[in-house]
């Protein structure tokens, strides 16, 4: 049996610019030109992004903004029933710009669901989940829920009144499960009650494991995106119409053209980040709730445990059913919906530009739902919103369920051969 | 690979053979990787620590007035301990049709508390004040009409809004669908609870 490698013979090296100097001894050891003209100069995007297209990469520079202030709060937070909350405030009160780090971090998570909610609506919007996009979409999708669970267990970890309440809600979530929820739920708390051990096993979790996860996926859904190559607000396919050269005729380079105009939308966003952390960085009580100011109480719930925003729309879903295992089961359903989308989806174009009024209702009706949802779900557990809550789940599950019938009856358009692209 | 060479048939691939050897070797490193998980899962278990800090706890009972309640900690959880006054025991029956559980048939409590009352006297009843439905603590609204007028007096959860009777029973309409749980508890000497053990030995 022979062995045939790639590399066998100096020949067989890559080819790289020649010369001498540093780059070149790099790169006849390491394939870094090759790998920027891959995935940057040679990796073409189409022309005709617009500014739904940038809260990808707004994503990936609130992850580096995550990590970079957490590695820091890190450095000065203690874990433990007795240490936590003082610490935090040790960090807001005593640390040098602790305080510029932590609100840093608090709002960065916000704006980390922003943007991915912002970024999953393109992609509901131009039909970016559909073939050949449908692994991409469930990577993404699985980057969201770690992206929840890494959220939950930092929400915890300032150990106010609110990271405790929220906390049990939350895993008494896994005690519905029938046969095994008590002795699981006492698994996860390490405890008779959400404990030391809880808190300690969360920080673990939240500061080493759930990053390395999301990076992972992270990385797994750029490549899953190289292969298939980005979706565009026409839904249409750049790469069946190449060029002489073997590009897409519609398609331009990332770099330079995406990482320019990209830079602007990082900017503008930094700028609004600016804005909340100096001026708003609780956002009145949305993006740190007020019930956290106050060190956590085991014996004296909140009068209202909401949790934060982005959790709200499920939240609303589960308070909605007067039946805690039924309302875990639709809660687990209504995020998971977003799984079956590539499949659920049998309209013949992809775009909402080329759809009729009936997908375009349907979108806007989600719309309304998901925010109505998430408004209700910061509200007390009063009838009437509780009613508006079952009528909302109703239009939520609607979308996703009848929509192998109403993308089927929905008059569509024409979808024009190449982009639409107007040169500014 | 040469010295191999002038094996009688050491060209010949026997892939039933590797395919064999392949799928033993996956099957035995899976075993193993699940009795290597093992100690890892089992560390999230409560501690010794936390197992010897969740014994039973005693609590006064001649500190309680009629009608008041008091909440000891048993094993982090808030424990409810309610001394219904006549009035109050009154005002758990006549409601049994509005209940999810009246009989407690699915609820949990041990078998001293599975009656009307829910609790081994009339006078206290020692309730775990933690929602079944999602472990808020359900606030105290003892007096009758306090939430609404038919209100028979009882708790109410802030957080999804469950209600239950002075016996600890769920109302129809309430997320939650089980009765607030009673822990073993016993009385040593007159006037002593003591919570997490009765007659049946300490709780597990």
């Amino acid at each position: 049996m022979t062995l045939k490698t790639a590399t066998g013979s100096a020949a067989a090296l890559p080819k790289t610019k020649a010369g001498k100097g540093l780059w070149a001894w790099l790169n006849k050891r390491m394939p870094i030109q090759e790998f920027i003209a891959e995935q940057l100069t040679g990796y073409y995007a189409p022309k005709n992004f617009n500014i739904w297209y940038f809260f990808g990469s707004l994503a990936l520079v609130v992850l580096v903004l995550q990590l970079v202030t957490g590695i820091f709060l890190t450095m000065f937070y203690k874990p433990g029933e007795a240490t936590a909350f003082d610490s935090v405030q040790f960090i807001m009160r005593e640390v040098d710009w602790g305080w510029l780090i932590r609100y840093l971090h608090s709002t960065g998570a916000s704006f980390f669901f922003i943007v991915v909610y912002l970024h999953m609506f393109r992609a509901l919007l131009y039909g970016s989940y559909r073939a050949p996009r449908e692994l991409l979409w469930l990577i993404g999708m699985a980057v969201y829920l770690a992206l929840m669970a890494e959220a939950f267990m930092g929400y915890v970890l300032p150990w106010g009144n609110m990271s405790f309440w929220g906390a049990q809600v939350i895993i008494n979530l896994f005690g519905t499960i029938p046969g095994i929820g008590p002795e699981l739920v006492l698994w996860i708390r390490g405890d008779y009650g959400i404990a030391d051990a809880t808190l300690n096993r969360f920080f673990s979790l939240h500061v080493a494991a759930m990053p390395l996860v999301l990076l992972l996926l992270v990385m797994l859904h750029l490549v899953a995106l190289r292969r298939t190559g980005s979706n565009n607000p026409d839904g249409i396919e750049i790469k069946a119409k190449l060029g002489a050269d073997g590009k897409p005729l519609d398609g331009i380079p990332f770099h330079p053209y995406y990482t320019v105009k990209d830079f602007v939308g990082i900017g503008v966003m930094l700028v609004v980040l600016a804005l909340v952390v100096f001026f708003e960085p609780t956002f009145g009580g949305l993006f740190l709730e007020s019930p956290n100011f106050e060190p956590a109480n085991p014996v004296s719930t909140p009068a209202d445990i909401t949790p934060v925003w982005y959790f709200t729309p499920y939240y609303a879903m589960l308070r909605a059913v007067p039946d805690q295992r039924l309302g875990a089961l639709l809660l687990l359903l209504a995020v998971l919906s977003f799984l079956f989308l590539p499949w659920l989806d049998r309209s013949p174009v992809k775009s909402m530009r080329y759809r009729g009024w009936i997908s375009r209702t349907a979108l806007a009706i989600f719309v309304v739902a998901f925010v109505g949802l998430g408004y209700l779900g910061l509200q007390p557990a009063l009838p009437v919103y509780v009613m508006s809550a079952r009528v909302l789940a109703v239009l939520y599950f609607a979308f996703f369920y009848l929509m192998p019938i109403y993308t089927r009856l929905d008059p569509v358009k024409p979808v024009p051969e190449r982009v639409v692209y107007h040169a500014h | 690979m040469a010295d191999h060479a002038g094996v009688a048939g050491g060209d010949e691939v026997d892939l039933d053979r590797r395919k064999f050897l392949t799928r033993a070797t996956i099957a035995t490193g899976a075993v193993g990787a699940v009795f290597a998980a093992v100690p890892f899962i089992e560390s999230w278990n409560p501690s010794e620590r936390a197992r010897a800090l969740g014994a039973p706890v005693s609590f006064d009972l001649s500190k309680l007035d009629p009608g008041q309640m008091a909440i000891p900690v048993w094993r982090r959880q808030p424990i409810y301990v309610v001394r219904r006054t006549p009035d109050m025991v009154a005002r758990i029956s006549g409601h049994d049709g509005d209940l999810k559980d009246p009989e407690s048939n699915d609820s949990e409590q041990p078998p001293y508390a599975k009656n009307n009352q829910r609790s081994r006297s009339a006078e206290y009843l020692v309730l775990i004040g933690i929602c079944t439905h999602l472990g808020c603590l359900p606030k105290q609204h003892f007096a009758a009409g306090d939430l609404y007028p038919s209100w028979p007096g009882g708790f109410h959860c802030p957080c999804h809004g469950s209600r239950f009777d002075l016996a600890g029973r769920v109302f129809d309409g309430s997320p939650a669908s089980v009765n607030l749980r009673v822990p073993p508890y016993s009385y040593p000497k007159e006037l002593l609870l003591l919570i997490g053990a009765d007659e049946r030995g300490v709780a597990t």
